[in-house]
């Protein structure tokens, strides 16, 4: 099988890019593949937080870049999945210090270590996002479903259709409550409005905050419903067809139900 | 009671009005129109029409408005009357871009609205 490299984006920051890139990274890892995560947010490093590893950075991607390092000096190695690591970022560069042929060289370097790359992409569409882009044969496209991360992941896609590339959306942070209640845009408006595939929904889950807090993926957490939504979403990009839990809209009839029960 | 029937027929249904501007700015946006050229296209829009009729140049409206799955835009030209033959621009006048429909001299000031398609999604 050859390297599946993929780019987590969004446009907009805050949306969840890189917690669904760690634990989605986890949740492929836990299926027994090989998983290379990459921090393309170069100057605002993150990944490493987020999995717990920040203590072990030794080299960096820019560092690599440069010839520096061997690649292999720069991969560190996940915790508790033997099969993940993860490529930092450089902390004090500018995003400048890394040219997009050199990073797509970077990453296809990491094709003899892994099955799949998720490349983790700093929010907006300059620099950093082409570069991101650069290394990547497809796209994820994490949103919420609020009006400007919408918008921005619009845009997004459209510069992806440009270059172009397969695009996977995941509607990140859905409050299935108020969909229910029609004050939130519902999963299937966002893929209409989009016109995108989707490949996982992921409710909002405050246990997210306290799993990061302590850098670990919430995938670790046998108890979590989020652990199965990654494991899902983990076995829909390997192609399985599982279909999508619905969140749907409210009926009239639901409301009337609604309405009766909380007033 | 008037908070169950708000809950029943949703308060404010926020999430279908979300969708509702959402698809009318992704139109906009893949149209890529800065919003300088809908200026300058709403000048020479009234340019077009002021050669037939008189034109109310301060309440000229340009707007976009959904139709299915097409983008419409809806150019609101409030005309004061019609001008005679001799207040016309000299020049014949250049290949319509707006057809100019024909107004009866000394009808009452009327509101005319025009509507250009557009395709969903430009080249960037």
């Amino acid at each position: 099988m050859s390297t599946r490299r993929i780019v987590v984006t969004s446009g907009k920051g805050g949306v969840g890019k890189t917690t669904t890139t760690a634990n989605l990274g986890a949740a492929l890892a836990k299926r027994g593949h090989r998983v290379v995560l990459v921090d393309a947010d170069i100057g605002l490093r993150n990944l490493d937080l987020v999995l717990g590893l920040e203590k072990r950075i030794v080299f960096d991607i820019v560092e690599v870049a440069e010839g520096r390092c061997q690649l292999r000096q720069a991969l560190i190695k996940d915790k508790r999945f033997d099969s993940l690591a993860i490529l930092p970022a450089a902390q004090t560069r500018e995003k400048e210090a890394i040219t997009a042929e050199q990073f797509a060289a970077v990453i296809a370097g990491l094709d003899e270590f892994a099955d799949f790359v998720l490349i983790d992409c700093p929010a907006g569409i300059e620099t950093g996002f082409r570069n991101a882009v650069a290394g990547a044969k497809e796209a994820l496209v994490v949103t919420t479903p609020e009006v400007s991360a919408i918008r921005d992941a619009d845009r997004v896609i459209g510069k992806l259709l440009e270059v172009p590339m397969p695009i996977s959306l995941i509607v990140n942070r859905l409050r299935p409550e108020m969909v229910r209640s029609g004050d939130m845009l519902a999963v299937e408006d966002v893929c209409e409005v989009l016109n995108a595939t989707l490949v996982g929904v992921v409710p909002d889950d405050e246990e997210i905050i306290d799993t990061t807090n302590r850098g670990e993926p919430i995938v670790l957490d046998e108890s979590n419903r989020l652990r199965t939504i990654y494991d899902k979403i983990a076995r829909r990009l390997e192609g399985e067809d599982i279909p999508i839990t619905s969140f749907e809209k409210p009926t009239f009839f639901k409301r009337l139900i609604g309405a009766i029960t909380t007033g | 009671m008037i908070e169950f029937f708000k809950r029943l027929f949703g308060p404010s249904d926020s999430g279908a009005t979300a969708k509702q501007r959402l698809q009318l700015v992704l139109m906009t946006d893949h149209l890529a129109l800065a919003p300088e050229m809908i200026d300058a296209m709403k000048r020479e829009l009234v340019e077009v029409i002021s050669r037939y009729v008189e034109v109310d140049r301060e309440k000229v409206e340009v707007d976009f408005e959904r139709h299915d799955h097409a983008l419409a835009m809806m150019a609101n030209v409030p005309i004061l009357g019609v001008a005679r033959p001799s207040e016309r621009a000299p020049e014949p006048p250049a290949p319509a871009v707006v057809a100019a429909q024909p107004v009866a001299a000394g009808a009452p000031p009327l509101q005319q609205r025009k509507r250009r398609k557009k395709t969903q999604r430009a080249p960037a």
